[in-house]
């Protein structure tokens, strides 16, 4: 089984044998489909954003969780707060997007330091249930500090100034696509880098044994906690996009629903692949697009569904059963050309 | 004689609840000793080492390596300070290859691990000398292997591979040779005997044989106190010993 | 005497997040897996009951039938669903379980819609009992009295069987357990099925404090982990504990500190974790 620090990249770039040149063209597909929906698929687009959105937030899950093992059912707090940070700032401070997004993914990753310093120390389901507390602790401050956050009815009154000036953020959303994949892109190298390198690999030990890692003299918790502030600005930056797209802020931002419907993306997508959360969210958020037409919990059934069996029988999610598939395909065509 | 000890332990205590586990151990490594720790089962031993490696936090008492406090750091800063161990039961990294095991090590150890940048090259350079380390062990045709995928044997050898990776001064080893099948008990053997001569070495093992021939004085511990510390002759021919541990069959 | 009032209030309460909790404990502590599911156990308990009295039937019969039939029905989820992930770790059983419970969510709304769900009480038990200071509802009078019993009954079962000594047993080490000849299996799937039962027990009583309603499993997990957690995974007299504290704490901050109280609860399981991260339970003291 190839891990994922091995290969990071899309399931079928072994399909071309290997090839360096090969790989890169894999890279550049889903950027590619993602700037093909921009030109083509007009309608498309605000749901689009989401999903860039929804795709950045995910894979702040797969560093923490899918990497370092952090066992975090909380991301929404970071979400949320990185939303309302944003919100606040181009309310109260100036309307200009970029400064927002830095002012929310700022607030987020200072308050993933705090608690991460905090919580880091526990592992299993005390962590997990620590995750769970913090983020129910912030969902019912903002309900309860509604003069500040708008409490049920969400955040109110944002204006966004145009990007760099230029580009303003419009009802049909052109602007606000490209500037979420942009932002997306420029976590998605960070992402990269941090992954493949030494302490990639060292987050990656740390999952696996940490008992192993403290052996070798590894500042374990240190690293845990460099992880998740890193994860908790990519989430918080992630919620300020959403904020400045939407120009509103939901209540339901810091809920528990949000930090579990995006486990199950990553989970979807297969986690340790980085594009993993790229496959999930992207599905995900065509299913319940699509299924709510009918029934808008019909999408329920269906995600609720598609979770059992993946962890029941598709350990690798989505990109696992591509990769199973290529495997396999790639066996029967070389099988068939040996004859 | 004439080299100060590296690792000295002054009244170390442990209890859980009522239970005592360690009771006032008093203890001094040179530089180069081989000191074999032996007991019977529920003694005390994995928890003397737990508490000296950090990992048990000790109720009581002092742990000085190499003249400095050592007794309220963490596991991970001991290790740096050159103090390492194997584990009784193999905690390895299952989805990596056995190179890979190493070279982390070797990574944490020259402080390079935490890097973001320019992985490549420092990468490299770790698998480079964990494949040299490993190749001393005889484990090189392993190397590439996930440690799932080893046999019990290696996975042993492997602890001691990465222990040997991190230049420690002072070295606890916790039954190397436990579950390993006699025939592939040589290649432990063989290692511990290579073993370089200037570190101070701790060995918890049951295999009195093993014990016999790698020690230069033992240590007998019984019910978290220590009963007795010696050569190994003197052990043998200790009734006390005798009657607690080696049994009379031992003759 | 108005605290008198919070004290009551808060004891029914802390009954009812005990009996829907006290079968988490168990299971997670028995078969170490983490149950996110929980929550639609109860929920499920709840609805067919109401259905059960909407058919005619009366109240008793309601409960014992449903409660029986949830049994069941975990009986079976744990046989398909569970036990393959005994092996898996945690995250494979949270996440498992939060697919289940996404799917009961969207079965029962297909089925009952979004709205609350009544469930009716027994006349004998609706209106107002004189306590002298003031006439105060029987109903929660009743919660209190059942959740008193069960927990008499359920420590009795554990502490004074057969039964609850090898559970006991088996959730202190599992691997002795089998080793000692111990059927595990059934002793796993018996207990999974009576803490679901139980579940649906107090998700059946408890429906006037936790109204019905599809998203019940979410909205009441945290409350029910943090029973769990709190009390000491497995830890039966500290899920009682941590289910009272919790129950009387929350009433006393919803009266006393309207509005903090919603976080005031989080902040003190925060600090207790920290504190003592594996809940009210002694530190375990194995060498």
């Amino acid at each position: 089984m190839k891990t994922a620090i091995d290969n990071p990249g899309p399931a079928l770039a072994q399909l071309g044998g290997g090839d360096g040149r090969l790989r890169w063209a894999w890279h550049i597909l889903p950027w590619a489909i993602a700037l093909g929906i921009f030109f083509v698929a007009d309608t498309y687009i605000s749901l689009g954003t989401a999903a860039l959105e929804m795709i950045l937030f995910t894979l702040s899950i797969d560093l923490a969780l899918g990497y370092a093992g952090i066992i975090t059912f909380g991301q929404a707090a970071f979400f949320g707060l990185g939303a309302y940070a944003a919100g606040l700032f181009s309310i109260h401070v100036a309307p200009d997007p970029l400064l927002g997004l830095l002012f929310g993914t700022i607030i987020a990753a200072l308050f993933g330091l705090v608690t991460g310093m905090l919580i880091l120390h526990t592992e299993g389901v005390t962590l997990m249930m620590l995750t769970l507390a913090i983020a129910s602790m912030l969902s019912a401050v903002a309900l309860q500090a509604n003069g500040l956050t708008g409490g049920d009815n969400g955040l109110q009154g944002m204006h966004i100034s145009p990007l760099f000036g230029l580009f303003p953020f419009d009802l049909w959303g052109r602007t606000g696509y490209l500037y979420a994949l942009g932002v997306l892109l420029l976590w998605f190298i960070a992402a990269w880098r941090i992954v493949r390198s030494p302490f990639g690999r060292s987050l990656d030990g740390i999952r696996q044994n940490p008992r192993r890692m403290r052996a070798i003299g590894t500042p374990v918790w240190w690293r845990l906690v460099a992880i998740y502030t890193l994860s908790a600005a990519m989430a918080g930056t992630a919620g300020a996009l959403k904020a400045q797209t939407n120009q509103f802020v939901g209540i339901d931002s810091l809920d528990l629903l949000v930090s579990g419907t995006a486990l199950v993306m990553l989970i979807l997508g297969g986690t340790r692949r980085l594009y993993g959360a790229f496959v999930g969210a992207a599905f995900y958020v065509v299913v319940q697009d699509l299924a709510a037409e009918f029934d808008p919990f019909r999408w329920m059934f269906v995600i609720g569904g598609l979770l059992i069996v993946i962890v029941l029988f598709l350990d690798d999610g989505l990109m696992g059963l591509a990769d199973w598939t290529q495997e396999h395909v790639a066996g029967l065509w070389r099988g068939a050309f040996r004859k | 004689m004439s080299a100060p000890p590296i690792l000295e332990v002054r009244r170390l205590s442990k209890s859980f609840g009522a239970l005592p586990v360690a009771q006032a151990i008093d203890l001094e490594l040179r530089p180069g000793a081989r000191l074999g720790l032996i007991g019977p089962n529920g003694a005390g031993k994995t928890s003397f080492v737990n508490l000296l490696t950090g990992t048990l936090r000790a109720d009581g008492g002092d742990i000085l390596l190499a003249g400095r406090d050592i007794t309220h750091l963490k596991p991970e800063r001991r290790v740096q300070l050159g103090l390492a161990r194997t584990h009784q039961i193999n905690a390895l990294l299952p989805e990596w290859s056995a190179c890979d095991n190493v070279a982390i090590a070797v990574a944490e150890r020259d402080h390079v691990a935490w890097r973001l940048f320019r992985y490549g090259s420092i990468w490299r350079r770790c698998t480079d000398e964990a494949a040299a380390q490993l190749a001393l062990l005889g484990m090189e045709r392993l190397a590439k292997l996930r440690v799932a995928e080893l046999p019990y044997g290696e996975q042993r050898l492997l602890e001691i591979a990465i222990a040997l990776t991190l230049k420690p001064r002072v070295l606890l080893l916790d039954e190397p040779a436990a579950g390993v099948p006699a025939a592939e008990a040589h290649a432990i053997h063989d290692a511990l005997d290579r073993l370089p001569a200037e570190i101070a070495i701790l060995m918890i093992e049951h295999d009195m044989d093993l014990v016999f021939r790698f020690a230069r004085e033992i240590m007998v511990l019984v019910r978290g106190r220590v009963l007795i510390r010696g050569t190994p002759d003197d052990i043998a021919a200790n009734p006390e010993v005798r009657t607690v541990y080696l049994g009379r069959g031992k003759g | 005497m108005a605290y008198l009032t919070i004290l009551l209030d808060g004891t029914a309460y802390g009954m009812v997040l005990f009996i829907i909790s006290v079968g988490l404990t168990v299971t997670m502590g028995l078969m170490r897996v983490v149950n996110l599911a929980h929550g639609a156990f109860a929920m499920i308990g709840g609805y067919v009951a109401a259905t059960i009295i909407e058919q005619g039937g009366g109240f008793l019969t309601a409960i014992v039938v449903a409660s029986l039939a949830v049994g069941a029905l975990g009986a079976i989820a744990e046989l398909l669903l569970y036990r393959p992930l005994y092996r898996r770790g945690e995250l494979a059983q949270a996440l498992m379980t939060f697919g289940f419970t996404f799917v009961v969510i969207a079965a029962l709304t297909a089925l009952f819609g979004t709205n609350v769900k009544t469930l009716p009480a027994p006349a004998l038990l609706i209106g107002l009992t004189d306590l002298g200071y003031t006439h105060y509802p029987t109903y929660r009078l009743f919660l209190i009295a059942v959740g008193a019993v069960t927990a008499l009954c359920l420590w009795l079962l554990i502490d004074r069987t057969l039964y609850g000594a090898r559970l006991r047993a088996a959730v202190d080490n599992p691997h002795m357990a089998r080793a000692i000849g111990m059927d595990v299996n059934l002793l796993f799937t018996g207990t999974f099925a009576v803490g679901c039962a139980l579940a649906a027990f107090g998700g059946i009583i408890g429906a006037a404090l936790l109204p019905l309603e599809p998203f019940y499993a979410l909205r009441y997990l945290v409350t029910f982990l943090i029973v769990v957690i709190v009390g000491g995974v497995g830890n039966f007299k500290g899920s009682f504990i941590a289910a009272l504290a919790l129950g009387i704490i929350d009433t006393a901050g919803k009266f006393l500190l309207p509005g903090t109280s919603a976080y005031i609860i989080y902040v003190l399981v925060i600090v207790l974790l920290l504190w003592r991260p594996h809940g009210l339970v002694p530190a375990r003291s194995a060498p």
